[in-house]
């Protein structure tokens, strides 16, 4: 089967800065992927030579089989929603959405139309008289994406979609973005720096780090088995365990990963467990977070809202199962 | 001390503010009113009698009219060159990074800031060195000179405030280089483009000192005015030309100043 998109060895340097450097990548055709890691990555740079703003240094680029190299933007098959929406201020809503179709030559009759019903799709229809400085940060996202859609790509790309939008209007079109993908059945690449909106949204994540991907997998490998200290600690902030504690209860000298939630706190002051004593706690609703020293290991747990916890200060014991405890493959 | 909106001004203030307006305009209506004296060997206050002769024999002067006639066509080719040289480099210095940017940027706006002399004298000894003899288009070249300033801070003002992904947009959705200028730059641009055109024209039309060294035997309108001066008969002439000029160039200041008044939220709207 033919990838949506791959990379061969891609590399992108800006003078000495290697901002992609050597990345191998397959995203598969209907894919929802989310190309996940801190600002400074080399993901956004990915997603621009996927989009044609940016060329290699190296490798090699192919979108559902053609070549991408040396490609311009403009004969891509592929469109992007821009982090700041990328309106153009002197064309009404109707006509930025129709832009696309405009440029390739479409009849005014059938692209107005094509415009109307791309604005349904995305629930802003007979906004088309607007202008986009009349529409607030939510609408403008939502003409962004049907003036993307409307040219029917077989590709989209989204560069940190849900960046500019508070917390409830991010909730809402995170569903809203994935019930989209399901009924299109476009590939959607987005890049974000948000662990928990890249695996509420994504079939796979790839994690970037310094120009390289760290981990590809579905959210609940990258979740549940990280392969990497980087992987472990930037999604969900696990527990990083070094392989000296890793080895007294698996056996094996390698770093581990415990999830916060896998760790049980307990009062008790002997028995089976890891001793440590309970420096801080965190109130967050739902959970409480608690942050434990070890013996000098500094550990995080999460446990439910309501549940009894000793004074900070005090000595705990703290359990967990022997099965969340994930040994990664990073050399120890 | 306080300055409420409320409060009015004291009247010392307002007398002194229009001292200040009457000295500035007093003397530009005291042209006017000299263009309708019947004394024309002298300005005489008041004048011994009002007449609208001059406005005939102004009509029927041919040095009047070739004057205007090249001033007019100095202007408009000086603009045109500056519009499209002054755009390129605002489009260049605004939208990528080079080495010596900044430096290009100073040296773009430099002829404006010095004085029009010297302008003057650096063109005249270049024409000289290269053997170009003056003409028509050597007062175009040093007319550009300080045209394309005006067209470049125009454009570049607002470059900076158009949105940089507006034109990867463009792109994106499929249109190339030429469509993207056409229909996303140029719509964005064109108000700052056609206030800054207005001001160069204006400027060009009123210009003396670059023009008097890079002018062979030709007079422009305000050359032609200075020697005017000079000769002692039909003087109101110079008064109705007065009339002209002040007119040609302040109803394109104006329209400039009132298009770049709204550009903000032309430009602006999409952030």
């Amino acid at each position: 089967m033919t990838s949506a998109v791959s990379f061969k060895k891609v590399s992108r340097h800006f003078g000495s800065v290697r901002a992609v450097d050597a990345v191998d990548l397959d995203i598969a055709p209907g894919e929802f992927f989310a190309m996940l890691g801190p600002s400074g990555s080399g993901k956004t740079t990915c997603l621009r030579l996927i989009a044609g703003f940016e060329q290699p240094t190296a490798g090699s680029i192919s979108i559902f089989g053609e070549r991408a190299e040396g490609v311009p933007p403009y004969r891509r098959n592929v469109n992007t929603v821009f982090q700041d929406y990328a309106l153009f201020p002197h064309l009404n809503v109707l006509d930025n959405v129709a832009y696309g179709l405009m440029v390739k030559g479409v009849g005014k009759t059938e692209r107005l139309k094509a415009a109307e019903e791309a604005l349904s799709l995305v629930r802003l229809p007979g906004y088309g008289t607007r202008r986009p400085g009349q529409l607030s940060g939510g609408q403008r996202q939502r003409v962004a994406l049907a003036r993307a859609l409307v040219n029917q790509p077989k590709v989209l790309l989204l560069d940190e979609p849900l960046g500019a939008l508070d917390l409830k209007l991010r909730e809402n079109m995170q569903e809203e973005l994935k019930s989209l993908q399901k009924v299109l059945g476009i590939t959607f690449v987005f890049v974000t720096h948000d662990q928990g909106e890249a695996l509420s949204m994504a079939d796979r994540v790839a994690v970037f780090n310094d120009g390289k991907i760290m981990q590809v997998g579905t959210p609940e490998d990258i979740y549940q088995r990280p392969n990497t200290r980087f992987v472990a600690d930037f999604v969900g902030s696990s527990n990083v365990l070094p392989p000296d504690f890793v080895q007294r209860y698996s056996g094996q000298h390698r770093w581990g990963s415990l999830r916060p939630e896998s760790i049980r706190v307990s009062g008790a002051t002997s028995g089976d467990g890891v001793a440590a004593r309970l420096v801080g706690t965190n109130y967050l609703g739902a959970t409480t977070r608690l942050a434990l020293d070890a013996d000098g290991l500094r550990l995080h747990a999460v446990v439910p809202a309501g549940t009894a916890l000793p004074a900070e200060g005090e000595a705990v014991m703290l359990t967990f199962n022997r099965d969340s405890l994930h040994l990664m493959d990073e050399p120890a | 001390m306080r300055s409420d909106r409320g409060q009015r001004a004291p009247l010392g203030l307002k007398i002194a503010a229009a001292c200040g307006l009457l000295f500035l305009h007093l003397p530009i209506l005291l042209i006017f009113v000299y263009a309708f004296t019947t004394e024309e060997k002298s300005f005489v206050w008041p004048p011994p009698g009002l007449t609208t002769q001059w406005f005939a024999v102004t009509w029927n002067r041919p040095d009047v009219w070739d004057a205007l006639s090249l001033s007019v066509r100095v202007a408009a080719i000086s603009t045109a060159i500056a519009l499209v040289l002054g755009t390129l480099c605002a489009a260049a210095v605004s939208q990528t990074r080079f080495f010596g940017r900044e430096a290009i940027s100073l040296l773009v706006i430099l002829p404006i800031a010095l004085p029009g002399i010297i302008t003057g004298i650096a063109l005249r000894s270049a024409f000289a060195l290269a053997d170009i003899p003056f003409s028509f288009w050597t007062i175009v070249l040093g007319h550009a000179t300080f045209c394309v300033v005006v067209v470049y801070n125009n454009a570049v003002a607002r470059f900076r405030r158009t949105s940089g992904s507006m034109i990867e947009a463009s792109m994106d959705l499929g249109a190339d280089g030429f469509q993207t200028f056409r229909h996303v730059v140029l719509p964005n641009i064109a108000t700052a483009l056609l206030a800054g055109g207005m001001l160069a024209f204006a400027l060009s039309f009123d210009e003396v000192i670059v023009t008097t060294f890079t002018a062979g035997q030709q007079q422009t309108v305000p050359i032609w005015m200075l020697e005017e001066l000079i000769r002692p008969r039909q003087r109101p002439v110079t008064n109705v030309v007065a009339m002209v000029v002040v007119l040609v160039t302040l109803l394109p200041i104006l329209f400039a100043y009132y298009l770049t008044r709204d550009g903000d939220q032309i430009a602006g709207s999409g952030k």
